[in-house]
């Protein structure tokens, strides 16, 4: 971490980070891939989600919209909407990573909450960039190898459960949505924002198709978003969030899952 | 279910892709962060409450908020994702089968 350190020690720590934060995700991915399949999509659609999506929060969204009524059209626009960070993300990763052409759509793919912090918890310009770089591309590889390995097994182990009800998946699925908000919840506006969302989409609920009270609450950050003063910079400057969320994975409470 | 899993997943790749490949400054606008920094907030917390209270377009009260707020203790207690979403099934499951609620 510090300048001091040789390259092969930088090397060491960045793997060694990347691979906790691998196995810390594994648990939201065991947790995705009993939900999905207990949601009622097949095996194949479970994995096809964990490989080709691969942004947790939108899978679960999916997942959870469909499970609750909601219909295919507001479950994937509930998942693009939570897709819309790793936009940023990606804006704020491409000065580090520099690639173009298949390696970019590569680089694409494996940005996600955790990738972007962990490189951006390096120093950018330690060891000309290589620091970062690698944590990027070390830390999509153990991300990417461990939440598909577990939805597999999530995925395989919800088939011998049984009944969904009998074992309360209906109290899972908010509980997990809560699980990945839990770490963006840091200070006022986020707790404001949240709470005024879920007032504005539990208002809707009898008066909307399942599925659109949800998409209807987003306006509610997009509002928040307009309006915001310098005040709220540094909760909404996505390299922040994500950084904040690293810390959390860093440590024994992972907080955000590939989210 | 195919068309949903694919053409999002898509999306959710080609979101991903624009901010790689678009110049720097297209996206770089404050308010333009803000809202993407508060999407996930709004849309997380509005599908935990639409999760714990709706039935198709009704309101309940039952096992989910009991599963709901014991995997919030969890949380608060900083229980790791599995152990809150297994304390949240359990309790909901628990009242059930004991008929506390429904």
């Amino acid at each position: 971490m510090t300048a001091a350190a040789t390259w092969t020690e930088e090397r060491r720590s960045v793997v060694r980070d990347a691979t906790g934060v691998g196995i810390a995700v594994g648990a939201y991915g065991i947790g995705f891939g009993a939900l999905s399949v207990a949601s009622g999509l097949t095996f194949a659609q479970t994995m096809a989600l964990s490989l080709l999506m691969f942004t947790g929060a939108s899978q679960f969204a999916l997942v959870g919209v469909i499970s609750a009524g909601g219909g295919s059209i507001a479950a994937g626009l509930t998942a693009l909407l939570l897709g819309v960070r790793n936009t940023l993300y990606g804006l704020r990763m491409a000065p580090v990573l520099q690639v173009t052409g298949f390696k970019r759509a590569i680089a694409a793919q494996l940005t996600i909450d955790e990738t972007t912090a962990m490189a951006l918890a390096r120093d950018e310009d330690a060891f000309e960039g290589r620091s970062a770089r690698l944590a990027f591309w070390a830390t999509g590889l153990s991300v990417y190898v461990f939440w598909n390995l577990a939805t597999l097994i999530g995925a395989l182990g919800a088939g011998a459960l049984g009944d969904p009800r009998a074992f309360g998946l209906d109290a899972v699925i908010p509980a997990a949505f809560l699980a990945l908000l839990w770490p963006r919840l840091k200070g006022r506006d986020p707790w404001a924002i949240a709470i005024i969302s879920a007032v504005v989409a539990l208002a809707l609920t009898p008066f909307l198709r399942p599925g659109l009270p949800v998409l209807a609450a987003a306006l509610v950050a997009v509002i928040a978003g307009l309006r915001a003063g310098p005040a709220l910079a540094p909760i909404a400057s996505a390299p922040r969030d994500a950084q904040t969320g690293a810390r959390e994975e860093d440590g024994a409470a992972p907080g955000g899952g590939p989210a | 279910m195919w068309p949903v899993v694919l053409v999002s997943s898509l999306g959710c790749f080609l979101l991903k892709l624009t901010g790689q490949s678009v110049p720097q400054r297209l996206l770089d606008n404050p308010k333009v962060r803000h809202i993407a920094a508060l999407l996930p907030v709004s849309l997380l917390a509005a599908l935990v409450a639409v999760q714990t209270f709706a039935s198709g377009q009704s309101l309940v009260l039952d096992a989910r908020v009991a599963g709901v707020a014991a995997g919030a203790v969890a949380l608060i207690l900083r229980a790791p994702f599995l152990v809150v979403v297994i304390v949240a099934g359990v309790v909901a499951a628990g009242l059930r089968y004991w008929g506390l609620a429904a």
